[in-house]
């Protein structure tokens, strides 16, 4: 069967996990060095610990995502987590900077790595570079590859691979972009953060709602209808061809997410190991629906039953979901 | 401090590309990175021009680096990747695939869409034989600082972007494709109908970014004319400057005459204006700001 992997944003979303069925959850420290640094989320030390001990005694994995960029001259950071996740006895760290993972690979020669999407290795070449120089055995595959590619992926490696088949989406190389920075001057690799809540205003302007990130309408949606959380590469733009004409709409993706529950099948004969839910940012009472119903399509594919249909519709942003670049049409 | 030009960004003509490397060899500019740096499928379009640009250059006396592209992917791209190597000259990674095909011992450079934030993987990369490495655009003047240092230590030269839209994101679609209702597979080339890369504008006709197929660019052009002294101080030993229709070579000589001549930050960035009428200059990263602020 293949591995489910769900994201834990707080001890009780962990246990929600474990409890609804998640073979591996994972989670990061309160603190920039992960990618979901959201207030009020993440693990202490201490709940680490409790969480590790909680999933064992199920039979359940940890891993711990410290997948941002290390801070120069404040590595030390990153480098404490590595050990702390390593002491706590984590399954294994998900790891995306490169002198952090020669550090990992050096430092801590018994603990496993997995290559975090935000490495964004997207071919067999880059991923056997860092299987063979510091001993990767899982890596995430970047959400821009369609299902054939990840089986010609899957023929050239040796390490195991670890796709996500549902929540968030990104259409860019996961790990290098630099939108959300240009708009607000806080980014994923720097700040663990896309398209800061703390960036984001809302305001009626005219019979319309507005939602702005930094300077920037990202959408403009009339009254009545709702208004969809300005991530910047989900919103509304136009771009003028330069005679007169042009575009105006989603020019990057429109405001849907990742669901690729009816790929699963493919997903498992193009030899993929784990399928990843992404939202630690979500609560508890979510990750567990989304658990449960993964957990019921993993066996199914297993047993070669058809996939369960729709079974997360209404779970999703903006009630649209799409198989993203996993369906070649997508491009 | 010196002038490095990065690669075209832009779909050019092959006759495009080779009038611009004739000028430029002509600038006070010390080394150029010539390649594909963004779509595959341009390649055949211009890649014969590519040997007589790096004669033309190397005769001026300019250093040559050949880019690998931002995202390899396919088996024909990774394949190309692996015959840079062979060339004979130095190679820019843009993409931490080509250490993959890197030859034992061999030096090479490091592109600014490589995620060198920190010592630690300066470090690893100067240990591999990285001679240059050019900073993501995003990072804070107190990591290029940090890193800069780093580099004299280990000895690679570091590079902060200089001038131009800066590459904000590179993806596996495209966009102007998608502009055109069209797929990657099936874009027909529209890239080529817009040099400078095809605007994006928010709902209010305030212009954000630049779209050029599967790279994502700043609307403004990223100018750090104002903090050239202070990256002088901090140890960077270059500013790289992209490429862009218009008198390209009269922005690196703006440049050379801030770097060397005591031009003031305020004559360079009134004279990039009078060369780029209508542009917007922006270098909110370096101050930790949003990158899109506006340069006084």
């Amino acid at each position: 069967m293949m591995e489910l992997v769900c994201p834990a944003g707080t001890p009780a979303a962990l246990r929600a996990a474990v409890d609804a069925g998640a073979h591996t959850v994972y989670c990061g420290f309160a603190d920039e060095t992960n990618a979901r640094n959201f207030p009020g989320l993440n693990f202490s030390r201490e709940e680490l610990a409790e969480g590790i001990a909680y999933a064992h005694a199920r039979g359940a994995h940890v891993l711990v995502a410290i997948n941002t960029f290390p801070r120069a001259g404040d590595q030390a950071l990153w480098h404490r987590a590595v050990g702390d996740a390593a002491r706590l006895g984590a399954d294994a760290v998900i790891l995306a900077d490169l002198g952090l993972i020669a550090h990992a690979a050096e430092a801590h020669p018994g603990l496993r790595l997995h290559l975090s999407v935000q490495a964004a290795a997207a071919n067999p070449d880059a991923i056997n570079f860092y299987a063979e120089t510091f001993g990767i055995r899982r890596v995430v595959l970047p959400r821009v590859l369609s299902v054939e590619e990840i089986t010609a992926i899957n023929r050239e490696i040796e390490v195991e691979t670890e796709v996500f088949v549902f929540g968030g989406l990104c259409v860019m190389a996961e790990g290098r972009c630099s939108l959300s920075s240009y708009a607000t001057g806080l980014s994923p690799n720097m700040n663990g953060v896309c398209s800061p809540a703390s960036h984001v205003a809302y305001a009626d302007v005219a019979g319309n709602h507005e939602a702005r990130l930094g300077d920037f309408l990202i959408h403009r949606t009339p009254k009545g209808m709702p208004v969809p959380y300005p991530t910047l590469c989900k919103g509304c733009f136009s771009s003028p061809d330069g005679k007169g004409g042009g575009q105006t709409g989603h020019i990057f993706e429109d405001p849907v997410s990742l669901d690729a529950t009816r790929l699963i099948p493919a997903l498992q004969k193009a030899g993929v190991s784990a399928l990843k839910i992404e939202g630690r940012q979500r609560s508890r009472a979510y990750v567990a629906q989304v658990v449960r119903a993964f957990r019921a399509a993993v066996e199914a594919a297993d047993q070669g039953a058809p996939m369960p249909e729709g079974l997360l519709a209404r779970l999703t942003e903006g009630q649209a979901a799409t198989t993203g670049a996993y369906a070649k049409t997508w491009r | 401090m010196d002038l490095t030009v990065g690669p075209i960004a832009f779909f050019w003509s092959a006759e495009q590309v080779r009038a611009f490397y004739r000028t430029l060899a002509d600038t006070p500019v010390q080394r150029v990175v010539i390649g594909e740096w963004v779509c595959s499928k341009r390649l055949p379009f211009w890649q014969h021009e590519i040997p007589a640009a790096v004669e033309v250059l190397q005769a001026a006396g300019k250093e040559v680096a050949l880019s690998t592209l931002t995202l390899i992917t396919l088996k024909r791209e990774r394949r190309q990747t692996a015959e840079l190597f062979a060339s004979g000259l130095p190679v820019e990674i843009a993409d931490l695939t080509a250490l993959q095909h890197l030859p034992e011992g061999a030096p090479f450079w490091v592109g600014p869409t490589v995620n060198v934030y920190n010592e630690g993987t300066l470090e690893w990369l100067a240990a591999k034989g990285a001679q240059r490495i050019c900073l993501p655009p995003e990072l804070p003047l107190e990591s290029v600082a940090q890193l800069a240092r780093a580099g004299q230590d280990a000895g690679v030269a570091v590079e902060v972007w200089g001038h131009g839209r800066a590459p904000l994101a590179i993806s596996g679609r495209c966009y102007h494709a998608r502009l055109h209702d069209r797929a990657k597979d099936s874009c027909q080339f529209v890239c080529a109908e817009d040099p400078d890369g095809r605007t994006v504008e928010t709902l209010e006709g305030q212009p954000f970014l630049t779209v050029n197929g599967v790279q994502t660019l700043s609307y403004t052009h990223m100018s750090v004319a104002g903090q050239a002294d202070a990256l002088r101080d901090a140890g960077v030993a270059a500013l790289r400057l992209s490429p862009q229709p218009g008198d390209f070579a009269a922005v690196t000589r703006l440049y050379a005459q801030l770097l060397e001549s005591g031009l003031s930050a305020q004559d360079a960035l009134a004279g990039l204006r009078r060369i780029q009428p209508g542009a917007i200059f922006a270098q909110g990263f370096l101050e930790a700001r949003p990158g899109a602020a506006p340069c006084p």
